[in-house]
């Protein structure tokens, strides 16, 4: 009963210092991560990224058009009912609401469709959520910006081709598809096997129980099968474990492709020796050598604040990501500004159109001190994915070395899946698709 | 003195028999559901509703669940986030496949399912006991979420295994706005735990407790102990079968295995040592006490860094969070070990004799 | 089919069975003695094995560091029997888990707070390749590392049980976990000996923390490792040293062969929960495991 008083006058306390916030000029943007649990490594550097990169907007350029950023930071343990509460406390702050979400995780994504649609907040998913989101006219609210899971699945096929010398060389060839056992792993079996019959390769696909930590059973079959590639399709610690277990059934590295989120140094450094030649696809760089990071080690490092403990993870795969969120964040609000008022907070729903027709061109990235950090991106109504392109990089023991440019996704193959699953969810939901024709 | 039983004469049978015997009880209930069905939706925000109270309710539920079996019939059960996927699975299912039962019946059927899968991994329960039998409902809990994850026919073949919960509509009402969704989980709770508080009462109720104190001697004096504990189970499992459709369709609004994992059943293992085992009240102390911990915990770190506008890295934030979480649980079994009922019997006896002192 | 194969996946079943069990020894040892279902040894496993890779990084001698942690892990076990467990002493045995999962929480967090999130790997100078000589000659891949672990393994039992056998210390500890009245009566100070369990469960969990941590990096994910070493401790009994590794033994061989072989017929990931249902329907004919004391009821 005490607990419940005291805890009842401090959310009271904290809508107070809410309610001074409504007053101000500034943009809520709520950063719902996580810092503990067995993802925390992830979470935490791109929850630094994120928060360093506004903070530096707002001391280098005082915010967008004057706006500054405020925001406040939740713990959501990577779990869905965290998540879901997260974004509860966190959607009516500031003037105008909180800005748009990144939930940084699949599930927390799925739960929050529903909710942000109906309190028209946006949600964003940038390399990971709800693929079939893409097709912006059934989810006007979630954009999985950038590349969706499906398309990088075509990318990194198109990858194997290139190596194998062309994409008539697949036929015949066998792969592994080793996934995590759970949403996120079985998101591109179905892809998957399109590519298959499509380019006449054979793939096995492989689970490993959560979370990843025994995986001898499949890499003695994956010995027995004796594959061309295996597709690592893992989070968190399948990752090492996989590579530590390559080594011991002798299956050499550089035939490993990780995704994206088994590509960061979290995932080859506790591997040792082992992960090197370790390729993974990537849609954003490591490294400091980028002007984007130079100004927030200059304007938010030098000025004694930043997220980041441990400075050596500035530039770090995950870092660098939660920067390019911030990326997305920033430029919606500008974007937005110049419809609905420059030099004023925006609100969820302006923000969305932002993100909407959000245009980020190879001389824009240049500006923003981003060109080569991350690919141009094209966001409509139609496509709330907005990029598709993926960059290979591979381990040399020290750090990642990017061996490819940007491979675009197969869109011929994977748009109409798209469609399809996202005119089922429309028909189950009873949800009339937009007519992007007849908006502005 | 306002606690005093005096006065109150039971003259038929069906007054001694009541579930709530004193005067004051079933004034006090009678407000409290008046306050929850009334005065919330009124006057509540949209936070509370959907982010506390809701929750709040579904885990008591889960929590009521798992007292009747373990805190009643005293089988350790480390399954319950399973039989929650059940039911939130099959309530999908069944709205999916046949609209035309409706909500609240698919909910029941849900609930059967999983009272289903309760029975067939109670049967160990026959020959196992004590933390054997933990360990083996742990075998329930994993083989149900493959089970989830490897039949495709479950989640309707979708590609990732995640499903979205459909919209409630009963009678033609449909219940999508939080204040609803809220009275309406309040509505499933209460008439369920009304049903388990007689439950607990008769003879079955009598009967778990009899197996739970010396299981032995209760099938010496002729209760039987494979009915006993398969009902035990079933009910257990029914109850939050329930729960975990009312998560999928009133909180959640998403249906994924990985909701439903052994972190789950730990927390509602929490709820009901903490609330109290064997309790009814005590599920629903436990179930406020565990959801409302870490959003205070949040709230106060927040409020604290506001306040002394410190910048503590948020990694020593959240770990803090957890360990003080952790800390509190010890904190508590160690100074009350039976539980937040407990506190609450012991207050109701200091409420006897108040203002006197004996 | 391949019988080369087959005898792959029997001895890497065999090989990770042993490292399970390195895991279930601590949860036997304290068992033992205190009768204390300590859920919070997948939590003391990670904290040996990161405080030993934080302390290995901060430059300090390899032997050094060892020592270190290995202080450090007992004085951690001493003070969690002190703070957490005497002042439950006559709890029902329900309260005492769940404290020790409240416990796994705090150790969690404590943890990641002192050394961060970050996943580290731990190199123990054995590389985890196969053996030259067994992959030349039948085709068959065995890591040496695995064999080092199962070495080491094989050692700390043969130690411990000599220990409770042989030693006037063991035998207290035999008695205590035997009738904690009756050990008393007889003069064991029930304090010290509990101390001493908590600190030697504390070495166990440094042992399996650093043969863990070598082969899969240390990372969080090293507090699910106690998940996979409960189904050996129903099968090889919870009080029964010599019932750990050899229920580990089966459980990691059968383990392995099923999902090689019957797992590809329903779809693959059936580790999840395949010891567990060996162990289940284990108990279903023998209640208290291989090697552990039968549950004698009175009424």
């Amino acid at each position: 009963m005490k607990r419940t008083t005291v805890a009842l006058a401090l959310v009271a306390s904290a809508s107070f210092s809410a309610g001074a916030l409504a007053q101000a000029k500034v943009q809520y943007v709520p950063h719902n991560y996580y810092w503990v649990g067995p993802y925390a490594a992830s979470g935490s550097g791109i929850a630094g990224g994120a928060i360093d990169y506004l903070e530096m907007l707002n001391a280098r350029d005082g915010g967008i058009n004057g706006v500054k950023f405020v925001g406040d930071k939740c713990e959501t343990e990577y779990n869905n009912a965290r998540g879901v509460e997260c974004y509860e406390r966190s959607k009516k702050n500031g003037p105008t609401g909180a800005t748009l979400i990144h939930p940084l995780s699949t599930g927390i994504t799925y739960s929050l469709i529903e909710k942000g649609t109906a309190d028209r907040i946006p949600i964003v998913s940038v390399g990971y959520g709800r693929t079939d989101a893409s097709d912006g006219r059934v989810f006007p609210y979630v954009f999985p910006l950038i590349t969706n899971y499906w398309s990088q699945n075509t990318a990194k096929i198109k990858f194997m081709g290139q190596q194998a010398g062309g994409m008539d060389k697949l036929k015949g060839k066998k792969i592994v598809n080793l996934y995590h056992d759970s949403a996120y792993g079985k998101e591109t079996i179905p892809v998957l096997d399109a590519q298959a019959k499509m380019y006449g390769f054979q793939v096995t696909h492989l689970a490993v129980p959560h979370p990843g930590n025994e995986q001898q059973a499949q890499w003695l079959q994956i010995r027995q099968i004796q594959p061309d590639w295996v597709i690592l399709r893992g989070w968190g610690v399948m990752n090492p474990t996989a590579i530590k277990a390559a080594q011991r059934a002798g299956y050499p590295r550089e035939k490993i492709i990780g995704v994206w989120w088994a590509g960061a140094e979290e995932d080859t450094i506790p591997a040792g020796d082992a992960a090197k030649g370790y390729i993974a696809a990537a849609f954003n760089v490591s490294g400091t050598n980028y002007p984007v990071i130079q100004d927030i080690m200059k304007h938010v490092y030098g000025k004694g604040k930043g997220e980041m403990d441990d400075k050596s993870r500035i530039g770090s795969a995950y870092y660098n990501r939660g920067v390019v969120f911030s990326i997305i964040t920033s430029e919606a609000v500008r974007k937005a500004q110049t419809r609905f008022g420059k030099g004023q907070p925006m609100t969820g729903e302006q923000v969305r159109w932002g993100l909407e027709n959000l245009v980020i061109d190879d001389a824009y990235l240049k500006k923003l001190g981003a060109a080569g950090f991350m690919q141009p991106l094209k966001v409509s109504c139609l496509d709330h994915e907005g990029g598709g392109a993926v960059k290979f990089q591979q381990w040399d023991g020290k750090q990642w070395k990017v061996i490819t440019d940007w491979i675009p996704s197969d869109q011929k193959l994977v748009r109409p899946m798209i469609e399809a699953s996202a005119a089922q969810y429309a028909k189950e939901k009873g949800i009339t698709p937009r007519d992007c024709s007849k908006e502005k | 003195m306002l606690y005093r039983e005096a006065g109150q004469f039971k003259s038929t049978y069906a007054e001694d028999q009541q579930i709530f015997p004193i005067r004051q009880d079933r004034f006090a209930v009678a407000l409290l559901l008046a306050v929850a069905f009334v005065a919330v939706p009124l006057f509540a925000n949209q936070y509370w509703l959907s982010a506390i109270l809701t929750p709040f309710l579904i885990f008591a539920l889960a929590a009521l669940g798992l007292n009747i079996l373990t805190g009643y019939a005293g089988q350790l059960s480390l399954g319950t986030a399973a039989f929650m996927a059940v039911g939130a699975f099959m309530a999908y299912n069944f709205v999916l496949r046949m609209p035309w039962l409706g909500v609240i019946p698919s909910f029941i059927l849900a609930g059967l399912c999983a009272a289903a899968v309760g029975i067939v991994f109670g049967l160990p329960s026959l020959r196992i006991k004590g933390f054997y039998l933990a360990v083996a409902t742990l075998a329930c809990q994993f083989f149900v979420l493959w089970a989830i994850q490897r039949i495709g026919w479950i989640t309707n073949y979708s590609a990732s295994g995640v499903i979205t919960a459909q919209k409630i509509e009963i009678l033609g009402y449909v219940f999508d706005t939080p204040v609803r969704k809220y009275v309406l989980t309040l509505a499933i709770v209460a008439v369920m735990a009304l049903m388990a508080k007689n439950l607990m009462r008769s003879e079955t109720g009598r009967a778990f407790m009899a197996v739970r104190d010396m299981d032995v001697a209760a099938s010496v004096i002729g209760i039987p102990m494979m009915k006993t504990k398969l009902l035990a189970f079933a009910i257990s499992s029914f109850y939050c079968g329930v729960a975990g459709a009312l998560f999928a369709y009133t909180y959640l609004g998403t249906v994924e295995p990985e909701a439903f994992t052994l972190d789950l059943s730990f927390r509602i293992l929490f709820m009901v040592i903490i609330g109290g085992v064997g309790s009814i009240l005590g599920s629903f102390l436990g179930a406020a006490f565990i959801t409302l911990l870490p959003i205070f915990l949040s709230v106060l770190f927040g409020g604290i860094s506001h306040a002394t506008g410190m910048e503590i890295s948020h990694a020593v934030v959240s770990n803090m969070e957890l360990i003080i979480f952790g800390g509190l649980i010890i904190f508590f079994l160690i100074v009350e070990p039976h539980g937040l009922a407990r506190l609450w019997q012991i207050a109701k006896e200091k409420l006897r004799l108040w203002p006197f002192p004996h | 089919m391949n019988v080369a194969f087959f005898f792959e996946v029997l001895i890497g079943g065999l090989l990770a069975g042993v490292m399970y069990s390195l895991v279930a020894l601590g949860f036997v040892l304290i068992y033992k003695a205190s009768g204390v279902f300590n859920f919070a040894q997948g939590a003391m496993v990670f904290l040996a094995a990161l405080t030993f890779v934080s302390i290995l990084k901060m430059g300090i001698n390899f032997w050094l560091a060892l020592i270190i942690t290995l202080g450090v892990m007992v004085v951690l076990g001493m003070s969690i029997e002190k703070v957490v467990l005497r002042p439950l002493i006559n709890q029902p045995p329900i309260t005492l888990f769940m404290a020790t999962i409240g416990l796994t929480f705090v150790l969690e967090g404590l943890s990641q707070l002192v050394w961060g999130s970050q996943p580290h790997g731990l190199e123990l100078g054995i590389p985890d390749v196969p053996m030259e000589w067994l992959s030349q000659k039948w085709n068959i891949n065995v890591s040496q590392f695995e064999v080092f672990a199962a070495v080491v393994a094989g050692a700390m039992v043969a130690g411990l049980a000599l220990f409770f056998q042989y030693t006037r210390i063991g035998r207290a500890l035999r008695a205590v976990a035997d009738d904690h009245q009756a050990a008393m009566a007889v003069g064991i100070p029930l304090k010290h000996i509990w101390a001493i369990v908590w600190a030697v469960a504390g070495f166990v969990a440094l042992v399996a923390g650093l043969m863990w941590g070598a082969r899969n990096g240390v990372q969080f994910a090293l507090t699910f490792i106690a998940l996979k070493a409960l189904p050996v401790l129903i099968l090889g009994g919870f009080e029964s040293v010599p019932g750990a590794i050899i229920g580990g033994l089966i459980i990691g061989a059968s383990e392995k062969l099923a999902e090689v072989y019957i797992g590809p017929m329903v779809g693959g990931g059936i580790e999840s929960w395949f010891a567990y249902v060996i162990a289940l329907l284990f108990l279903l004919v023998r209640p208290q495991g291989l090697f552990g004391e039968k549950i004698i009821d009175r009424v």
